[in-house]
């Protein structure tokens, strides 16, 4: 038996083929390593995501993260639910939050949960947690660090946490203007974090990159930009959608302001998976549209 | 739409902050907002909201319905929820803004073109489909909602975008065919009706 066991909530852009399927790479690869098993819940189904509220309303929003949860309850009796994603996090804890301290939405929700197959039933039983919380809270510094076979010594990160993992919920213990953990993992795994990055915590524009892009790639520009001043090489993050609005509009920013942009951005998981002694496929750094060259090397040298 | 839209302004008259507090999601928190001013300065997107969270909380208060309703501001939400952590009085300020711009697009009110109302409809429609996202058919349903030669010239800009993508494996080519999504789509689809009954019940908007 694996030392941990969660329920696992992958959501839809960790599917195969999708926009974040290298970070999926790269967290079983860490998992494995950290003898972490996930148990996905069966046939779940998309949480909302931050902008499904304008058509989906209150209820429907409510009611499909509570799908998921109550398929957990029945399925993966015991475990907490964990989500990699930051947007799938939120929506299924709000959701959770919300159905605690209202018992109307609550019997709401389980009205129309009865419409949908497997006889469901929402109760409220597990948790709902973020892949970086049960590493942190659950395993601990000195556990994640056990596993490391090779250092990314030479490699300067910006740690860039954007928002939805770090707020409104946040992790324990960390603030919401300058949380820490980020940094400290890229500690752990040998790398330096630039410890000055004055935008971890801004917004990347989130769903607003498709709909208002001119407004999107300004703040994106400012991450990197910041990136680039404090001497960083990658900028690394917890979040999907913060590793593809920084990543791929570089190309249009580029062209907008004449800058010119070729930063690498890595999930924190794709650090560790590498030093835990993975390749970069393992790694899932074949999935990166600007290629992290310098991860790639670390990954292909022999463990020592 | 309209129909419901006059209902509501006559079922509340002059009282526009009734009418927030009953039918907004979190609501009934308007009344607390104290006009410091944080959550406006704090909005990433702040100086593109025609206005800014904390007007829009006393215009609701003063009763200014349509301004309020028709307004272009809250669309310029990015959920980064930097509102809600720095109000002082701990008001759910994104879910009230998202609350808004749901219930402007229910009665009809919000903006038509408003770039991200659209995404969004689009948004949700594609994922109550399948129960899944379906990554190529959001984005290209996205570059040709205003027609075949506007679709064109969108994707041609963003073809670097999803060139870089399909190589490195984070998007299917095939999507339109091959996503499978949930296997209890009929579920799925029967728990959202219900759901979306359920809701338009208490907030009035069906008999």
């Amino acid at each position: 038996m694996a030392r941990k066991e969660y329920s696992f909530y992958p959501g839809c852009s960790s599917e195969r083929l999708t926009s974040a399927s290298n970070y999926m790479v790269s967290v079983e690869a860490m998992c494995k390593k950290l003898d972490v098993q996930l148990n996905e819940i069966p046939d779940w189904n998309c949480c909302g995501a931050s902008i499904g509220y304008a058509e989906g309303g209150e209820l429907p929003r409510h009611v499909m993260n509570a799908r998921n949860l109550a398929i957990s309850e029945q399925v993966n009796k015991g475990q907490d639910v964990v989500a990699t994603c930051a947007a799938c996090w939120l929506g299924a804890r709000e959701t959770k939050d919300r159905l605690a301290h209202d018992s109307d939405l609550l019997a709401e929700t389980n009205e129309a949960l009865r419409e949908a197959g497997m006889n469901l039933q929402y109760k409220g039983e597990q948790e709902v947690r973020h892949m970086v919380e049960v590493l942190i809270e659950d395993l601990g510094y000195d556990e994640l660090k056990k596993p490391v076979v090779k250092s990314l010594e030479g490699i300067k990160f910006a740690g860039y946490v954007g928002c939805q993992t770090n707020r409104p919920f946040g992790i324990v213990g960390e603030s919401f203007e300058n949380p820490k953990y980020l940094d400290k993992l890229v500690e752990i795994v040998g790398g330096e974090p630039v410890e000055k990055y004055d935008q971890k915590v801004t917004c990347c524009g989130g769903a607003l990159a498709f709909s208002e892009p001119e407004k999107s790639q300004a703040q994106i520009k400012k991450i990197i930009e910041s990136a680039y001043d404090h001497g960083a090489e990658m900028i690394v993050t917890p979040c999907p959608v913060c590793q593809m609005n920084v990543e791929v509009y570089q190309g249009q920013i580029n062209k907008r302001y004449g800058t010119k942009f070729n930063m690498p951005v890595t999930y924190y998981s794709q650090l560790m998976a590498v030093a835990y002694g993975g390749s970069a496929k393992d790694a899932g750094l074949d999935g990166q549209i600007i290629r992290a060259r310098k991860l790639e090397e670390i990954a292909a040298k022999g463990v020592r | 739409m309209g129909d419901i839209n006059r209902a509501m302004a006559e079922q509340y008259r002059n009282d526009f902050l009734k009418e927030v507090e009953a039918n907004v999601e979190e609501g009934q928190w308007v009344k607390m907002c104290m006009q410091c001013g944080v959550c406006s300065g704090s909005c990433p997107l702040g100086p593109a909201w025609e206005h800014p969270p904390q007007e829009i909380f006393m215009m609701i208060r003063a009763g200014r319905r349509d301004e309020v309703l028709k307004s272009e501001s809250m669309w310029m939400c990015t959920s980064c929820y930097n509102c809600i952590v720095r109000c002082p009085r701990e008001l759910p300020i994104t879910h009230i803004m998202h609350g808004l711009a749901n219930y402007a697009h229910r009665l009809g009110l919000a903006p038509k073109m408003n770039p991200t109302r659209r995404f969004a409809k689009k948004f949700w429609n594609n994922l109550a489909k399948s129960g899944r996202v379906n990554e190529i058919e959001l984005s290209v349903g996205l570059y040709f909602m205003d027609g075949f030669k506007t679709g064109i010239a969108r994707a041609w800009a963003m073809k670097d975008i999803g060139i870089g993508m399909l190589k490195a494996k984070r998007l299917n080519p095939f999507g339109f065919l091959t996503h499978k999504g949930c296997k209890d789509k009929k579920g799925i689809h029967k728990m959202l009706k219900k759901a979306r009954e359920i809701e338009d019940r208490r907030k009035g908007f069906t008999a």
